[in-house]
């Protein structure tokens, strides 16, 4: 079935349109739309941005396994994304993963089965001054300790509760 | 104390709500480019960023208003300015300062450039990960707008300027300026051959300069004050000043701008506080994970700029100055960068695609005791075949840092293999 899209989700689809002058330029824009909305990129979803932007879907589906942060698999509410490469290593970066597998009671590249967390590592984000770091959801969360980390998965924990 | 630090474009950090216009423009700001739009022609324009000697900070160093010069200006074709805003080298993070904490500067180098090279689209690709800097910058580009600083008749001099805010999607690569290109045109990252260059055939098709978010924000500084001003700083190859980002294992790691040409010791200890917790300094990557390492030898009279690093066999790269000390495990380091360019390679050609696996593979091996002898001797051979055989220079900038660990730091790497062979004989 055709994919719908409420009023303002394709208002903003057309808004990346426009903003190119080439429909194509968009594809990277569309897909954060779709994925802002659907949680991930759906099947559909392609096929929608294909038709939106009058390109063949491979090159949609092409995009979508290119680039790492598009996901076309439902994450956890939580997606906790710790970088792991040279500068954030040098600073514990390790411990801080081992850690977050302890208390989260899954490997990396596993979601809880609460749904609430998915724990990834990732590489350099930009912030090796205040390393260690991860990124959740989009927020940067830096200077990492064991200690820290508790708290922000306490606070996490208890403003999933109050929204549910 | 003499004054550690001279700023062109740090001013601002860390200074609540210096994102806004009305704190830009309570600070002077548009001044220049309004000056500039309604009083000098465009070349005039790049020939003072000539002067200036300014050199693109995003990794290469290449003279701006050289690069400039270069860009063709065919009858009926529209020109474009790409921001590289992607900033993915690690030990890399100071893009992200400028367009957290000035983004306006930011813009007001675009607007600038733009006149200069007769653009009116002009983008910004920045790396999807950034939030705070994106929300920042495209509230800028709003305010902007709605200011009349940006659209049809920019500032009242009637030239008319669009800024369009892309956001990519996750990979190192996007950061090589023409991979950038075809992944604004909504494709993969792959990097394209070159040439053509972007300069007569970049972004759909069109002439189009790609310069780096630091290279730019230094544009409104150097024409309200003047190409030879800016030349003031710095060394006479190296104009200028720069941020510098000092991560790693020292006392107070952060983004300070200084002028080109201190010495590395000075950044290190007089700025970052020294190596932390007393410890002795071990090796020290001068400019992102891309560059060849330096022991502390190689660093005693090292002064940061082109020239200075370059005569030490290294490059002044992106600025990311990476300090290690005496406890690391340079074997574990060079694993940790060879996952990273192993992870990161576009796959396009089978030389860096293949070869920064086995790298990868082969020194996580010895790490973990499962290596060969004449490990050392196959790691030299496989980056052999994998340099000058590549699109882009990717796969060089995992050969080139591994040929220095193995160079500077041999007998931990034979340490490793010694061990293995005890074990083996047991
Ligand atoms: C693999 C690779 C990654 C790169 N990543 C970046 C980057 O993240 N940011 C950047 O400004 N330049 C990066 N560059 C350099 C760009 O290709 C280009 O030289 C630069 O953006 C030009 O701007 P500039 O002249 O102002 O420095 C990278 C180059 C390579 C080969
Ligand atoms: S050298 Fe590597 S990253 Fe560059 S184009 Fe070839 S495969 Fe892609
Ligand atoms: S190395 Fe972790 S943010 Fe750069």
């Amino acid at each position: 079935m055709k994919k719908e899209y409420p009023a303002e989700v394709q208002a903003r689809f057309e808004a990346a349109v426009a903003k190119y002058p080439h429909k194509k330029a968009a594809t990277l824009t569309c897909l954060w739309i779709a994925q802002e909305t659907d949680g991930h990129v759906t099947l559909e979803a392609m096929e929608y941005i294909a038709d939106l932007l009058e390109i063949p879907v491979t090159h949609i589906y092409a995009v979508v396994g290119f680039y790492s942060m598009y996901t076309t698999k439902p994450l956890g509410k939580y997606h906790i994304q710790v970088c792991h490469t040279l500068s954030c290593e040098l600073m514990g970066a390790e411990g801080i993963i081992d850690h977050l597998k302890q208390r989260l009671g899954i490997n990396v590249g596993e979601t809880t089965p609460d749904g609430l967390f998915t724990l990834s590592g990732v590489e350099c984000l930009a912030s090796c001054g205040t390393a260690p770091m991860c990124q959740i959801n989009r927020a940067y969360y830096e200077n990492l300790t064991p200690e820290i980390v508790d708290q922000i998965l306490d606070q996490l924990r208890k403003e999933a509760t109050v929204h549910a | 104390m003499p004054e550690l630090t001279t700023k062109i474009l740090s001013n601002y950090f860390g200074v609540d709500k210096a994102w806004t216009y009305d704190f830009y423009v309570g600070h002077g700001g548009y001044e220049t480019a309004k000056k500039v739009l309604s009083s000098m022609e465009p070349d005039a324009v790049t020939e003072e960023v000539k002067t200036s000697g300014l050199r693109g900070r995003g990794g290469a160093g290449f003279p701006t208003g050289l690069k400039w010069s270069f860009l063709a200006k065919p009858e009926g074709k529209p020109r474009y300015l790409c921001i590289n805003a992607d900033e993915s080298e690690p030990g890399t993070f100071k893009d992200r300062q400028i367009m957290e904490w000035d983004p306006h500067m930011l813009i007001e180098g675009m607007i600038i450039s733009s006149f200069a090279l007769g653009v009116h689209t002009a983008f910004v690709y920045i790396r999807g990960e950034f939030h705070l800097p994106e929300v920042h910058l495209s509230q800028a580009v709003e305010e902007c707008y709605a200011k009349g600083v940006l659209g049809k008749d920019v500032l009242g001099t009637g030239y008319a300027l669009d800024i369009v805010v892309h956001r990519g999607a996750g990979a190192y690569i996007c950061g090589e300026e023409t991979a950038l290109l075809e992944s604004l045109e909504g494709k993969r990252g792959y990097p394209r051959l070159k040439p053509p260059f972007p300069a007569v055939e970049g972004l759909f098709g069109c002439p189009t300069i790609i310069n780096n978010v630091e290279s730019i924000a230094n544009i409104p500084w150097i024409l309200a004050n003047g190409g030879e001003a800016y030349k003031g700083f710095g060394t006479e190859k190296s104009p200028g000043t720069r941020l510098y980002c000092v991560s790693g294992h020292v006392n107070r790691p952060g983004v300070y701008e200084a002028e080109l040409g201190i010495p590395l010791m000075t950044l290190i200890n007089e700025h970052a506080g020294g190596v932390r917790g007393g410890k002795k300094l071990k090796a020290v990557i001068p400019g992102g994970s891309s560059t060849p390492v330096l022991t502390p030898e190689q660093c005693a009279d090292l002064t940061l700029c082109y020239e200075g690093v370059a005569a030490a066999g290294s490059m002044l790269g992106s600025g990311g100055v990476i300090v290690m000390d005496e406890d690391t495990d340079m074997v574990k380091v060079l694993v940790n960068l060879l996952r990273f360019y192993s992870h990161e390679s576009c796959g396009q050609c089978s030389p860096c695609r293949e070869g920064t696996g086995w790298l990868y593979k082969t020194m996580k091996n010895l790490l973990y005791g499962k290596g060969e002898a004449g490990e050392l001797a196959k790691i030299e051979d496989i980056a052999s075949n994998m340099e000058n055989r590549t699109v882009c220079p990717l796969a060089a900038a995992a050969t080139m840092p591994t040929r220095s660990y193995l160079k500077h730091f041999r007998l931990e790497f034979e340490a490793y293999l010694k061990q293995m062979e005890l074990a083996g004989q047991r």
